[in-house]
């Protein structure tokens, strides 16, 4: 090989890139790729450093659960919900439950502390599911101490899910009508702690990045979402609060006991990846706000030792007490329909959407009577908000690539079902 | 305005076209009766206010005529009025106008369910498969779809032994003759009207040279 000087080199270099002048190079981002969370898969056409076109690819962990749903119970169907969004199980087991009550049509007659405690639950999970998508989020940009921060968080909310539910991440502890179990007599206070350490992390992870010179520079007015646009791309959740839409399920369509408490929407003005980050840490202090609340509110106190109820006393929907079951006929007979047919739901259709951490999470269920559903569509805001990728992504440069999926927060679990 | 007065509203501007309104749970339904018609109502819904498209879901009515109902959620995002419009869809026609140009978010609803029911949108702009790979013959979301899956031309995954769980009833092997008696909830329109399935009368486990789980000894005896 003939080595010339180095101008000559250059002179020869710049001759060959005349040739590739406007030639575009197709790369295949993911399926399996660190900054796509996931196995997410986009086709990315660049024109040097420049993204042309973006075409998501989905359904690498598609797993057919609407089609798992009409083949079981509705009990049945609660472990798999813990598998949709799986960064936030707690929240998808609290809207499944939802969905089906609202079809029993005994959403409204939810015991008191089921309430508080399934609020609490939603609210664990949101923060969870926030930690996790600004931790990976700073880390793909070069931030790696937030990642820890973030996660040492998270491990305290995994033990709380593990104290009430007895599972770290598949949880399961929502029942149609109830919960499975009270939450053990610490809890609460365990919670309380949790806010108390929790407020200092938050605070540690904001000083990082909030008015850090690269982080901002890196964000702001990157792959800007207008009002109008977030409202045609049906994204929801803080994606479409940072486009400034003032929506949120927990207030325009309250739920639970969301009424009783106070908290503010947080809404970003601009709709670029920095007010996207913005919302999600003051949601991330409201839901702070809404569990320091709970826990004083309470019915029943810490411990319960009035005893108030968690579930539904109605034979027909919730399980009856075990001991009940061994000495009395009819609480026999309950439990045995209860386990074999499932819950008897009447004929009809609802639609129930929950404000998930990612998001509008709904659940159509369609069904013909009986305890089993004839059609369950699971609107996941993961699979809406991904769809807008092909739309923001042309004109950023590729090392953007990963700094736009960090701000929209999906998680490929629940988009591809 | 409730969502009563708003689902009226449309139903004074197409007449008989509309059913309804239907209410169950506080959930405000219409029936579209022309499906090619969707596209208008769904214009009309969007200038009184529906901007927003939660969702748009099928049904698949096995046994029935017409099979497929369409059904679409609309939100009005500033006072989070909600209708839900339903359409049903012959299976010889299998084809409903796209309301892509209304919504833009209803593009990958509308393929999820081209995907999965097989029902198409005329004038989508890329209609193609997106949960299922480009090239897979069937739509899995049917009711006459077996839950343990057909097969394909592409290679099933290769097992060295059987399984742990292989003969539970979600364990089967796609294509098996006794897969689809297995399963535990199976639709078939025989049951529908009354008489006897036929292919639920096959004995499972007898020898099935499509069923490695079949062929094989009973677990516990080992």
């Amino acid at each position: 090989m003939e080595i010339g000087d180095s101008g000559a080199r250059a002179a020869q270099a710049a001759e060959e890139l005349q040739d590739f002048n406007g030639e575009k190079m197709v790369l295949n981002m993911g399926p399996s790729h660190p900054a796509t969370h996931g196995v997410l898969r986009i086709v990315l056409e660049l024109d040097g450093e420049v993204v042309t076109q973006a075409e998501p690819e989905v359904g690498y962990l598609h797993r057919g659960d609407e089609k798992i749903a009409e083949n079981m119970t509705y009990s049945q169907f609660i472990p798999y919900t813990d598998r949709l969004d799986y960064l936030a199980p707690l929240a998808n087991n609290v809207a499944y439950a939802l969905a089906v009550e609202k079809l029993l049509g005994v959403d409204q007659k939810l015991p008191p502390r089921c309430q508080y405690i399934r609020v609490m639950c939603a609210e664990l999970a949101r923060i969870s599911a926030h930690l996790l998508g600004l931790g990976a989020f700073a880390m793909d940009t070069g931030a790696v101490t937030v990642f820890l921060l973030t996660f040492t968080e998270r491990e305290k909310i995994y033990n709380l899910a593990e104290a009430a539910s007895g599972a770290r991440l598949t949880t399961s502890y929502t029942r149609i009508g109830g919960l499975m179990r009270d939450v053990p007599p610490t809890w609460c206070g365990q919670v309380k702690q949790f806010c108390d350490e929790f407020e200092v992390a938050l605070g540690e992870a904001e000083t990082l990045l909030t008015r850090n010179r690269i982080w901002v520079d890196r964000l702001r007015d990157l792959a800007v979402v207008s009002k109008e646009m977030a409202i045609d791309y049906g994204l929801s959740g803080p994606n479409l609060r940072g486009s400034g839409v003032d929506w949120d399920l927990r207030k325009n369509k309250p739920y639970l006991c969301y009424p009783e408490l106070e908290f503010d929407v947080a809404v970003g003005s601009t709709g670029d990846c920095y007010d996207r980050y913005l919302v999600r840490m003051e949601e991330m202090r409201q839901s702070m706000l809404i569990l320091r609340q709970c826990v004083q509110k309470i019915p029943g106190g810490w411990a319960n030792d009035a005893g108030e109820p968690v579930s539904i006393p109605d034979g027909k929907i919730t399980l009856p007490n075990k001991q009940k079951v061994l000495s009395s006929m009819e609480e026999l007979i309950h439990q045995f329909m209860l386990v074999t047919e499932g819950v008897n739901c009447p004929p009809g259709e609802i639609y129930f959407g929950h404000e998930n951490p990612k998001g509008e999470l709904g659940f159509y269920i369609n069904s013909r009577g009986g305890g089993v559903p004839y059609r369950l569509k699971i609107r996941a805001p993961s699979f809406v908000n991904l769809s807008i990728l092909s739309e923001l992504l042309p004109g950023c440069m590729i090392s953007d690539v990963p700094v736009v999926l960090g701000s929209l927060d999906f998680v490929m679990g629940e988009s591809d079902r | 305005m409730t969502a009563l007065e708003a689902a009226n509203s449309v139903k004074t501007k197409f007449g008989d076209l509309l059913t309804g309104p239907f209410e169950f749970r506080g959930d405000v339904s219409l029936q579209v009766a022309d499906a090619q018609k969707i596209g208008e109502v769904c214009g009309f819904a969007k200038t009184i206010g529906f901007n927003y498209l939660v969702d748009i879901s099928s049904v698949d009515n096995y046994g029935e005529d017409p099979r497929w109902t369409v059904v679409y959620h609309l939100r009005n995002i500033v006072t989070g009025i909600e209708i839900r419009l339903k359409t049903d869809v012959s299976e010889e026609k299998s084809e409903l106008p796209s309301v892509t140009g209304t919504w833009r978010t209803a593009n990958w609803h509308e393929r999820e369910i081209y995907d999965m029911m097989g029902i198409r949108f005329s004038g989508h702009p890329d209609l193609r498969r997106i949960l299922m790979w480009e090239g897979y013959p069937h739509h899995p979301l049917r009711k006459d779809f077996p839950l343990a899956g057909k097969p394909t031309d592409l290679p099933g995954v290769a097992f060295t032994r059987i399984t742990p769980l292989e003969g539970g009833p979600f364990v089967t092997v796609a294509g098996g003759s006794d897969s689809i008696a297995r399963e535990p909830r199976v639709r078939l329109p025989e049951e529908i009207d009354g008489e006897a399935p036929a292919r639920l009368a096959a004995p499972a486990g007898k020898a099935d040279p499509g069923n490695p789980a079949a062929q094989s000894e009973p677990l516990e005896k080992k």
